[in-house]
């Protein structure tokens, strides 16, 4: 049954035998192509949100201030919140929960967060800027997320963010929230670690 | 032409067939190389897998029967609708039109097997293998996957179950296959057709396969990428989709919806193919505008590569996105529109008979216009924010993968089952099939719309008591629904056993290479290829 396709007295067929191995190549060039495409997707993704701020990832290392003067004509609220994620025994939340500051100012506002668990933890806030358009004005001098919070057990902590708003924020935006979203690395430090040593 | 091909052929048949005699049972099926067999295989395949998924609709349908919990967990109902739309997509449609693409091809463009036999037997035999795996996970101790069959991260990372492990194996088995399975069709259409066939001679049946063939090269290798970052996610500490390590899990949905649109077009473009195979034949008239329905499948499948995010309006996209996206999906509508206006001008003064393959092509025109619509209101994206995860999303794609993929696959069944069998199947048997489908499919599916209009959300086990009048309804049209696809089984095995013998050409107004060979279809057809006018 291996000759079905092989016995065949016509002419073109010895013509398309020799075409046929050459096409699956490119087709399994095209397939490997798009396997790759896939994951080119997740930088490609990452390059154009910051481009175009879609996602509203604020800066992740400290920017320098630049004191190119204050806008004291404006007047931004910027607001503060917290998560935690989904069984974290940490007690996480703004200190203040909103400021009005003028764009160019440097303000200093607290966190706190205390480890309510009987074991060492280690925490990552991940933080989230809405609307996402004012993610490249908001300045983070400082900020507890740029690390990991290891927090020992019933440890309790204030973190503080630094942080200014570019005088080019756009006219229409009068509301920055700032949302920060604490996640339980613990297990994740702990591998890295292990693989380290 | 006719006439010589057929003498011709026989001949050399007669000669395969003892060769062939020698492999009998398992043995037959197992190495077959044969393009009809491994059709029948897909068809057979599809079709266990139909009544397998369906029956897990069925026990969905108790749950939702009335409000409150019956008679599973919720936990095991988020695996029940999980493992139906994984099954009924790779498992049922898929694979049914792969079987009809591997039955027909050849004999369509005068070729004497598919390009790639012995890759074509791979390429079936691994998929109960992928669903082997997948169904085998109900049976262990953590359970099926629990997370939709579009797997969101980080339901189905962070928050996994010990199954999804198993799941993105059978995931990838079952790109595999259909990736060497669309490399066998591109290759036998480019390669093998018969001389003198051109590109705009080819039936569109071979036209529409083509272009999906292409589509499923592009975007399951996409799939496959992406269950390897739920896998590594999960199991070896990266983190593409997870937020604490900077990762983001939007960007599953963008990556999983770059292939998931494309997708829905590969289980509907093929039963374009179907349809604009049977309408013209019962109605007697050439397909009206075949060139307008080359081009129209063709911009289909591009523009297919640029809407994905339509499933992703809730997200939080900016407005130009949510514009973008919007207007694309919109611009759908217009290739699709040529399509079915097309269909209709074909039947438009022709001498229309009701054969059951034509009843299930006009159920198909008139229902996924239907469901077509439904979709372009999910287009829109103002009204999105309503309608997003609710049943009227469910009854949506269930009337263009139903009474849309489905119907056009019973279609062709019935269309070709005299050439697959060599008999006539039971004409009384399949218009109770088709009716007693027709009305309980609506029964089934179209009460989903109010109920989603109405704010009842998908994937849900229990549901507020205002809903619990419509649930009951499509309950019973589901139960109904599942009964019907029995008639279908015994029809087919009747057919199988026996019958009326069949003409070579059973429909008067039939038209194609495949009706110019006996029936049932010899073993081995067109090794001398047929001559094209």
């Amino acid at each position: 049954m291996d000759n079905n396709t092989n016995n065949l007295p016509e002419q073109p067929e010895i013509e398309k035998k020799q075409k046929t191995p050459l096409l699956v190549k490119k087709l399994m060039l095209l397939v490997f192509a798009m396997f790759g495409f896939g994951f080119a997707l997740v930088p490609l993704y990452n390059v154009f949100c910051d481009i175009t701020g879609l996602n509203g990832k604020t800066n992740s290392t400290a920017a320098v201030y630049a004191a190119d003067g204050i806008d004291s004509s404006r007047n931004i609220r910027v607001q503060f919140i917290s998560h935690i994620t989904n069984g974290m025994p940490w007690e996480f939340s703004p200190i203040t929960k909103e400021v009005t500051v003028h764009p160019g100012e440097l303000k200093v506002v607290k966190f706190y967060a205390k480890n309510n668990a009987g074991q060492d933890l280690v925490g990552q806030a991940v933080p989230s800027i809405s609307p996402g358009i004012a993610h490249s004005y908001f300045q983070k001098i400082e900020c507890f997320c740029f690390n990991q919070q290891p927090l020992k057990a019933h440890e309790a902590v204030e973190m503080a963010v630094q942080f200014y708003i570019d005088p080019e924020l756009p006219e229409d935006i009068t509301t920055v929230t700032l949302s920060y979203t604490l996640f339980n690395v613990t297990e994740s430090v702990k591998q890295s670690e292990i693989a380290k040593n | 032409m006719t006439t010589d091909v057929l003498t011709d052929h026989h001949d050399e048949h007669e000669d395969h067939n003892d060769h062939h005699e020698k492999m009998t049972g398992l043995k037959r099926w197992l190495y077959t190389t044969n393009h009809k067999d491994i059709g029948t295989l897909y068809l057979w395949f599809s079709f266990i897998m139909l009544l397998t998924g369906g029956a897990l609709a069925m026990v969905i349908r108790m749950e939702l029967f009335q409000p409150g919990l019956q008679i599973v967990e919720p936990d095991f109902f988020n695996q029940l609708t999980t493992v139906h739309g994984l099954i009924m997509v790779f498992g049922a449609i898929m694979p049914a039109f792969v079987g009809l693409a591997n039955w027909m091809l050849p004999m369509m463009i005068g070729a004497p097997d598919m390009a790639l036999p012995r890759l074509n037997n791979w390429s079936f035999w691994i998929l109960p293998f992928a669903f082997g795996i997948l169904i085998s996970s109900f049976f262990m101790e953590s359970g099926a996957p629990n997370f939709g069959w579009t797997f969101y991260a980080p339901l189905s990372t962070t928050y996994s179950n010990g199954s999804t492990a198993f799941f993105v194996f059978a995931v990838h088995i079952m790109g595999i296959s259909s990736i060497m399975g669309a490399i066998n069709i591109v290759v036998t259409i480019m390669n093998l057709r018969a001389p003198g066939m051109s590109y705009m001679k080819m039936p569109l049946f071979v036209w529409t396969f083509f272009i999906t063939a292409y589509l499923l090269i592009a975007v399951m290798p996409v799939l496959a990428g992406v269950v390897t970052m739920v896998l590594t996610d999960t199991y070896f500490g990266t983190s593409f989709f997870n937020a604490a390590g900077g990762g983001d899990p939007v960007m599953f949905q963008h990556i999983f919806w770059f292939f998931g649109h494309p997708e829905v077009y590969i289980m509907i473009l093929p039963a374009f193919g179907v349809v604009s195979t049977t309408i013209p034949t019962f109605a007697r008239k050439r397909l009206f505008g075949y060139s307008s329905m080359v081009y129209a499948t063709a911009s289909i499948a591009i523009l297919s590569f640029v809407v994905w995010a339509h499933h992703m309006f809730t997200t939080g996209m900016p407005l130009a996105g949510e514009l973008f996206f919007m207007y694309c999906t919109m611009l759908i509508a217009v290739p699709t529109g040529v399509k079915v206006f097309n269909w209709m001008a074909t039947m438009w003064r022709g001498s229309i008979t009701f054969e059951t393959p034509m009843l299930f092509s006009i159920a198909f025109v008139i229902l996924f216009t239907i469901g077509g619509f439904s979709g372009l209101m999910l287009a829109m994206t103002p009204v999105d924010f309503q309608y997003h995860d609710t049943y009227f999303v469910v009854a949506h794609f269930h009337y263009v993968l139903v009474t849309g993929s489905l119907f056009s696959i019973y279609a062709g069944c019935y269309y070709w089952l005299p050439k697959w069998t060599g008999h006539m199947y039971n004409d009384a048997l399949s218009k109770w099939h088709f009716w007693c489908s027709l009305i309980s499919v609506n029964v089934l599916f179209f009460p989903m719309h109010f109920l989603g209009l109405a704010g009842m959300p998908r994937r849900i086990p229990d549901y507020a008591l205002q809903f619990a009048d419509f649930n009951k309804v499509v309950s019973i049209g589901g139960f109904a629904f599942g009964l019907s696809q029995l008639i279908f089984l015994v029809l087919v095995i009747k057919c199988i056993r026996g019958g009326e013998k069949a003409p070579a050409k059973p429909w008067e107004g039939a038209e194609g290479l495949e009706w110019t060979v006996a029936s049932p279809a010899p073993y081995h057809t067109f090794t001398t290829p047929p001559k094209i006018d």
